[in-house]
This record gives C-alpha cells, sequence and structure tokens, in this order.
C-alpha cells in the first residue's frame, strides 16, 4: 500500500450539532492516499454526519479540515469537489432513462462550439470506464439497463471524472446482491491500487475485514478508537462499537410452555424466488429468519403476505390452508407485514399520525369509523409514539417514532401472525428498545411473530428461534442464542442444514 | 422493498448487440402509425373515389398541424421539464390580438406587432416559471391561474375579433412552395431548431435531467430554477408564434383563436402521443411532430369522410389511451432489455 506522507485529508477535533443536538464531538480523522479507511459504529453514532461534513454539505461548529495539508473550509458540496473529495451516497443520483456518459457529466457536459460535446463525453468516460477495467458498460448505454452493480460503478465513474483523489462511501453495499457486492470489493480494490482515498462507511463487519486498511470507531458522536484493520477482531470492534454486553440489551425470551398454537406454517411452499419452505411458527413465539441479502428472507414475507404469493405448496394460518394472493386477504386473516422500506411502503408520509395508524383499519375491515378514531390514543401509547399530536404529518417524526407508527397501523388490526422486516433499520437505541419489547411484549399476548434483521446480534437477541435461507431455500435452524458464527455458516451456505 | 433489486441480469457488453436493429422506440411506433394511418386512410378515402393525398390533402394535414405543432413544440420542452403549461390556448388569443392591433394594418409595424407579441408572450412564459419555482405552485394549478387571469383579460376587453393585419403579412400564413405552406416549412425549422436546443446543448441537457429528477439534478449542479423557467418562457415563445401565424391567417386577432381549437389540451395530447413521458425527462421534438401529424391526417380523413364530429372525438381518444398504454409497456420492456432512444 502507498501512503503518502501527508493525509490527503485531515479533519481534526470535529464538532457539529444540530438543533442544539450534539451529534459529532471531536472527531479527528484522516484519509491517506491508497488506503481504505472504514468508520464503524452503530446508527446514530454520526457516521453519516462525519460523511457529510466531508462532502461539505454540512459546516462543522468547530474543528479543522486540512487538504494535503493545507486548511481547508467547505461553504457547500461543489468547494468539497473542488477539493477533489466526492462521495457516493446511498441513494443512486443517476437518471434512469439518459445513457451513461450523460449522467457522469450531469451539470458539466463538455461544450464545443455551442454543443454539448458528446463525442467528448464519451470518450472520456469510456477512459474512466477502462480505467476501473469496467469493459462491461459502454457510456452510451440508458442506466435503466444496466444492474444495480453496474450503477455503482456508474456513480463512481461520475464522482471520478470530478478528478476526485478522495472517496466518500456510505454503504455502498446496501442496495447489492451478494455477487455484486464481490464486484464492488474488487473495484475499490483496484481504486486504492490507484492512489485513491477511501472513507468507507458501513456497519458490515465482513466488508469491513475484508477490504478497509485501517478503523475508526464512532460511538455515540465521539471517536473510540482508529487502529490498523490487522490489529482488531471483530470482537474488539463490537466492544468499541457498543461498549456494552449485547446479552442484557434484548427483552427475556418465553418459555417454552408459553407457546400455543401453531399460527403460521407453510408446507412445501415456493414461487419464483423461494422454494421448498417448510416452517411453523407458533403464537407467543418470535421466530428469526437470518440469510443474506438477497437469499429470500424479504420474498418470504411478500409471498406470505400475498405480494408475490406462493405457487407451489400450502399456506396455513391457525391450522387452516388458506390461499393468500393479494394483501388484502393476508391482511383479512389477521396477517401483518412490517416492510423494511418505511417510508416507501409503510408510511403515507404526508398524511397524519391518526390517519397512517388507522390505514390498515380502514381500509381492510369494516366497523364503525368513530370506534377506530376512538382506539388511536390507546394504540399509540401503546407503542410509545412521540409526537405533537395525533394531526402531525409522520414525515415529521424521527424514524424511530415513524416507525413505532407502522406498528400501530397493524396493531390496529389486532393481527395473529407479525411478520416484521428489519424492524429497527435507521432507528436510534432508545426507539430500537422500544420496538424490541414491543415485539415481545405482542408475541405474550400470542401474536406469532417472524422477524426477519440483517443485524445479526438483534436477531440472536431477539428470537426464541432462529430459521436460516440461503438461496432462496431454508438452510437450517438454530435454536434460542446459537452464536453469529452459526448463523453465517448456514447463511453463507459454508454449512448445510443442521437439526430442523 | 426496492424493485431496483429485483431487475434482472446485467445488459451484456455492447459487441452482443446487434448493430442495426429497428427498435421499437416511441419515437418509431409514432412514425409507423403515422404511415399506416396514411395507408389506411388512402384506402378508406380512395373507396369513395377520392385522394387522401392529393395536393389539397397534403395541404390540409400540413396547414392543420402547423399551428398544433407550434404549440406542441413548446409544450414538449415544458413537458420535459417534469412541468405543464395550461395557458397556452389563451396566450394564443392574446399575442393574436396584440400582433394584429399593433400592425393595424400598415406594413410598417409588422416587425414591431410580431416583436410586442413575443415580448408579452415571453413574459407570460416567465410569471408562469416564477410561481412554479420560486413560489412553489404545482404547475397544473399555476398555468391553469395564469390562463384565467389571461381569459379575464380577453373577456372584459374584446368581444370578437379585432385589430388588422395588412396583406403583406397574410403572406405567411398563405403563401406555398409547390404544395408546401410556408407556414408548416418555418414551423419544421423552429422544430429542427428545437430538437437541436433539446439534444445538443446545456440547457437543453438539462431539462432531461431536471424532468428526470429534480433532486438529482440539483444535486448535480444543475441550475434547476433557470431550468425551468427558460422552459417555459420557451414554451410560451412558441404559443406567442402560434398566436401571430393565426392572426396572419384569419387577418385580425381573435380572443379565443387558441381556445376554440382547444390548443391548451390538444397540444398536452400531441406531446404524450408522439412518446414524451407525462412525467417529464424523456422523449423528444420528433415524436410530437409525429403526433401533431397523426392528430392532423386523423382529422382530414375523418373530413374526407364525412364522419360525425362526436366519433371523431372517441377515435381521437381511442387513439391517445392506446399510444400512452404501448409506451408503458415498451418502458417495462427496456427496463430489462434497455437503451435509449
Amino acid at each position: 500500500m502507498t501512503s503518502d506522507a501527508t493525509p490527503r485529508v485531515r479533519l481534526s477535533a470535529i464538532t457539529k450539532s444540530f438543533l442544539g443536538v450534539p451529534v459529532l464531538h471531536g472527531v479527528d480523522l484522516d484519509l491517506r492516499g491508497g488506503e481504505v479507511h472504514a468508520v464503524m459504529g452503530e446508527n446514530g453514532a454520526g457516521k453519516s454526519t462525519l460523511l457529510k461534513v466531508l462532502a461539505g454539505v454540512h459546516r462543522p461548529d468547530s474543528g479543522t479540515i486540512e487538504v494535503d495539508g493545507e486548511a481547508a473550509s467547505f461553504a457547500g458540496p461543489t468547494d468539497a469537489q473542488r477539493a477533489g473529495i466526492a462521495i457516493i451516497h446511498q441513494e443512486f443520483t443517476l437518471l434512469p432513462h439518459r445513457s451513461v456518459a450523460e449522467n457522469v457529466y450531469l451539470g458539466r457536459e463538455p461544450v464545443r462550439r455551442m454543443q454539448v460535446d458528446r463525442r467528448r463525453m464519451v470518450a472520456d468516460t469510456r477512459k474512466l470506464l477502462d480505467w476501473l477495467g469496467e469493459d462491461g458498460i459502454d457510456p452510451t448505454d440508458a442506466v435503466s439497463s444496466l444492474s444495480v452493480a453496474q450503477r455503482q460503478v456508474v456513480e463512481i465513474v461520475k464522482a471520478l471524472s470530478t478528478d476526485a483523489r478522495v472517496l466518500g462511501m456510505d454503504e455502498p453495499t446496501a442496495a447489492l446482491a451478494d455477487h455484486e457486492v464481490e464486484l464492488l470489493y474488487d473495484l475499490v480494490r483496484r481504486l486504492r491500487e490507484r492512489g485513491i482515498a477511501i472513507l468507507y462507511v458501513s456497519h458490515r463487519m465482513r466488508e469491513v475485514f475484508d477490504l478497509s486498511d485501517r478503523i475508526t470507531v464512532l460511538k455515540d458522536g465521539r471517536f473510540v478508537t482508529c487502529a490498523p484493520t490487522g490489529e482488531l477482531t471483530p470482537d474488539d470492534l463490537v466492544r468499541h462499537m457498543v461498549g456494552r454486553e449485547l446479552g442484557d440489551y434484548y427483552p427475556d425470551r418465553a418459555a417454552p410452555e408459553d407457546f400455543g398454537r401453531v399460527r403460521l406454517a407453510l408446507r412445501d411452499a415456493g414461487n419464483a424466488r423461494v422454494r421448498d419452505l417448510n416452517l411453523e411458527v407458533r403464537a407467543g413465539e418470535i421466530v428469526g429468519l437470518a440469510g443474506l441479502q438477497g437469499s429470500g428472507r424479504s420474498a418470504l414475507a411478500r409471498a406470505v403476505f400475498g405480494v408475490e404469493p406462493f405457487t407451489t405448496g400450502r399456506m396455513e394460518v391457525d391450522g387452516a390452508a388458506q390461499r393468500v394472493t393479494r394483501p388484502r386477504t393476508a391482511v383479512r386473516l389477521g396477517i401483518a407485514l412490517v416492510t423494511e422500506d418505511r417510508k416507501g411502503d409503510g408510511l403515507a408520509l404526508r398524511q397524519s399520525v391518526r390517519d397512517n395508524t388507522l390505514l390498515v383499519r380502514r381500509a381492510a375491515l369494516r366497523g364503525p369509523r368513530s370506534r377506530a378514531r376512538h382506539d388511536v390514543p390507546s394504540l399509540l401509547d401503546l407503542v410509545t409514539v412521540v409526537a405533537r399530536g395525533e394531526h402531525q404529518e409522520v414525515r415529521f417524526l424521527s424514524g424511530g417514532n415513524q416507525q413505532k407508527v407502522v406498528l400501530a397501523k397493524w396493531l390496529a388490526v389486532e393481527p395473529r401472525v407479525l411478520l416484521v422486516d428489519e424492524p429497527t433499520r435507521g432507528i436510534d437505541v432508545g426507539a430500537k428498545r422500544a420496538v424490541h419489547e414491543l415485539l415481545r411484549d405482542l408475541a405474550k399476548r400470542g401474536v406469532a411473530v417472524l422477524m426477519i434483521s440483517s443485524e445479526l446480534p438483534e436477531l440472536i437477541g431477539m428470537s426464541d428461534r432462529i430459521l436460516v435461507m440461503h438461496a432462496g431455500a431454508l438452510a437450517g435452524e438454530l435454536p434460542a442464542g446459537a452464536s453469529e458464527g452459526d448463523v453465517m455458516a448456514l447463511a453463507t451456505g459454508h454449512r448445510a442444514g443442521a437439526a430442523a | 422493498m426496492s424493485t431496483v433489486q429485483q431487475r434482472t441480469a446485467p445488459a451484456g457488453p455492447a459487441a452482443a448487440r446487434p448493430a442495426l436493429r429497428l427498435r421499437l422506440t416511441p419515437v418509431v411506433v409514432v412514425y409507423l402509425a403515422l404511415v399506416t394511418l396514411l395507408v389506411v386512410g388512402s384506402v378508406l378515402v380512395g373507396l369513395r373515389g377520392e385522394v387522401l393525398l392529393d395536393q389539397a390533402g397534403i395541404l390540409n394535414i400540413l396547414t392543420r398541424s402547423t399551428a398544433l405543432g407550434l404549440v406542441a413544440i413548446g409544450q414538449t420542452m415544458v413537458i420535459l421539464t417534469g412541468s405543464l403549461d395550461l395557458s397556452v390556448a389563451y396566450l394564443i388569443g392574446l399575442t393574436s390580438l396584440i400582433a394584429a392591433e399593433t400592425m393595424a394594418g400598415q406594413n410598417g409595424m409588422i416587425v414591431p406587432g410580431v416583436l410586442l407579441a413575443l415580448a408579452v408572450a415571453a413574459a407570460v412564459g416567465l410569471v408562469n416559471g416564477l410561481v412554479i419555482t420560486v413560489l412553489k405552485a404545482n404547475a397544473f394549478i399555476a398555468t391553469l391561474g395564469v390562463a384565467l387571469i389571461l381569459r379575464g383579460y380577453l373577456e372584459n376587453n374584446y368581444t370578437g375579433p379585432a385589430g388588422d393585419v395588412p396583406r403583406g403579412f397574410q403572406h405567411l400564413g398563405y403563401d406555398r412552395i409547390g404544395p408546401l405552406p410556408v407556414a408548416a416549412l418555418l414551423m419544421l425549422a423552429v422544430a429542427a431548431l428545437a430538437w437541436w436546443y433539446l439534444s445538443r446543448t446545456r440547457p437543453g441537457y438539462h431539462m432531461y435531467a431536471v424532468g428526470g429528477d429534480l433532486e438529482v439534478a440539483r444535486l448535480s449542479g444543475v441550475p434547476t430554477r433557470r431550468v425551468v423557467v427558460t422552459a417555459h418562457v420557451l414554451c410560451s415563445l412558441a404559443a406567442g408564434l402560434t398566436g401571430i401565424y393565426l392572426a396572419s391567417r384569419l387577418g385580425s386577432g381573435a380572443p379565443y383563436v387558441g381556445t376554440d381549437a382547444g390548443y391548451d389540451l390538444e397540444s398536452i395530447a400531441a406531446v404524450v402521443l408522439g412518446g414524451t413521458l407525462l412525467a417529464g425527462g424523456r422523449g423528444g421534438v420528433i415524436g410530437t411532430i409525429g403526433g401533431v401529424l397523426i392528430l392532423a391526417t386523423l382529422d382530414t380523413i375523418f373530413d374526407d369522410l364525412e364522419v360525425d364530429p362526436f366519433f371523431k372525438d372517441v377515435v381521437r381518444g381511442v387513439v391517445l389511451v392506446t399510444a400512452v398504454a404501448l409506451y408503458a409497456r415498451r418502458m417495462m420492456a427496456d427496463r430489462t432489455r434497455g437503451r435509449l432512444t
């Protein structure tokens, strides 16, 4: 690894508050050319804010930024860009109907004799693609024809086309399927070889250990440690990130005698995405569903809920065979699905807390409206939503409170089977805890809970049993308290099904 | 749940693509439909012992296309930008009056009349654009409001045609080169200019970007407000040209010359028929002209066949709905195979 003597970028004692709430307190970070520097931390640790300070999106309240040893101050993203810093955001910033080259040079199109110099645009884009060794993408391809991984390459090319020498990547694998992650690794390594300084924000342990040269850990907005990756073990990292034992963090599990009848059962069920599913979830039980992205976890939940129905096998709800071909049927049967995309699928963001809470109830169930409205306060109490009032639009709530509204929406129809997909993604620790307690509480009241989560500690801490999926099928079942290693072994297909 | 994740396999490398294959992009579909329509129309009209595409027929189609074509070119720009303009019809009436009244029968006043009409048109476009970008009003409502303001002004001040276009300027409306009306050629020249602007210049690129995704455009450094305002000014200028042309045809200005022909909704229909996404970001002027020609040809065929006017509207509606549904299907197919238009 060729590391320059002076770091490309040095952030020192960066402090940033939003509305009086401190998000970063005196964080230090330096990025060297030809280095992948990972920043890790729990949600809310300040990773994204730090990245945005680097990108010039946020101005720090105090602290200094140095680029190539010289003090710099960014009034906006353009300043950071000029200093050679480019950020690849979690959301894609590409226009699907335009070509790769048009996207790469969007807003900076080269002009020659009053016209956009398309030949140069295409040639320069091709040069960058070649430089990265990405010859599978043609500059004239429409972005809509590219795979997600290829789009990410285009994002990177777009960043590099500004002559960036520092590249910030925010959870770059979030949208990628597993085989695409490998391609990204490869690309990141090539960027490193070419002397780019890479700030890699992620909360995925494996990626960080696979890719990074150094790791900085943040916790609650504070700098915890920075060390070469080789000197850290995953356990160290977890300890730094969490700063506490994991065990006491989750509500108590149910005792086996608390489990009731089988609420949801699948017998050889399958469709285009999943196959040969056999499982049972009993009343009072929280069953964790683990698996890598794209393993079919969400597809299973969507199939049960009738979004993409099962085409083979049987599904039973409370012992009776049911054909669920659309969500409405599922809701009527007492099945609820809390989707992973809260804002896209879960909430009508511009509607009030009350309207969102009653959304499913009004849509799918009959009965007097007045009574439904009457129930809203107690529902919100139950999930401990903090809002200015029932009439506040949900888009103004924090992520945690939004998630609680989603839960309230489903509690309003008193589900018997609750499917939750990434129930605590992107919400703070306090709200997380509340969601966990709520799920356990619901289980105690006889709801069968099937929980999908990419955060293994959460999945292990919450579940009475863990089912692991791999490549569209169930790879095995693990008892409560299984280790992360056990789960990963099954999820990666490293070890085939143990006890079923 | 992101649909992006569920996309099928990536398109292969460039080499795997056949070099020459007629791709059914909306533009291709529009012109294929136009040719089909001309053939079918010729047969139907031929059965009555007449000829669709004789000199009079061609003249008829092109004349019908001229005014609508001009408005629709402007409308294409705002729609591509993700906006919309419902005020064009009243603006056409207004500019026809301004041109005709300024000219007041004198050849010497032709240039001032044209310039004044265009200046007023540009001002209206500026207002539309600023209301949408600065006051953040929805384009539909903003331009509807401006349309109402223009209507109020016209109704208050005019009861019928006014002004007088000098003989010299009426040549614009009636002169021809062979079977081709000069005005239609001018319209096509404007279309060519608009095509160049949209597909070759930076501001044109930025219109596609803003219509494709406003936030992406902004984050990429595109001056989004300026782009939207420019689109509206250009759209209104196109409407102004339409008003001037119609004044030269009529010999005077007329307050309802734009609304009677329904140029507001008709121009939007032509744009959408031409394959431009109503949501913006994809499409272009070539398709729009195809859409305009289809609508004009339909009208001409119906006139030749002496079809009931109500039935005409039914057919136009069916054509429009079919076209939009067809494009929606193509878009989905494109997602998996995809190339640009």
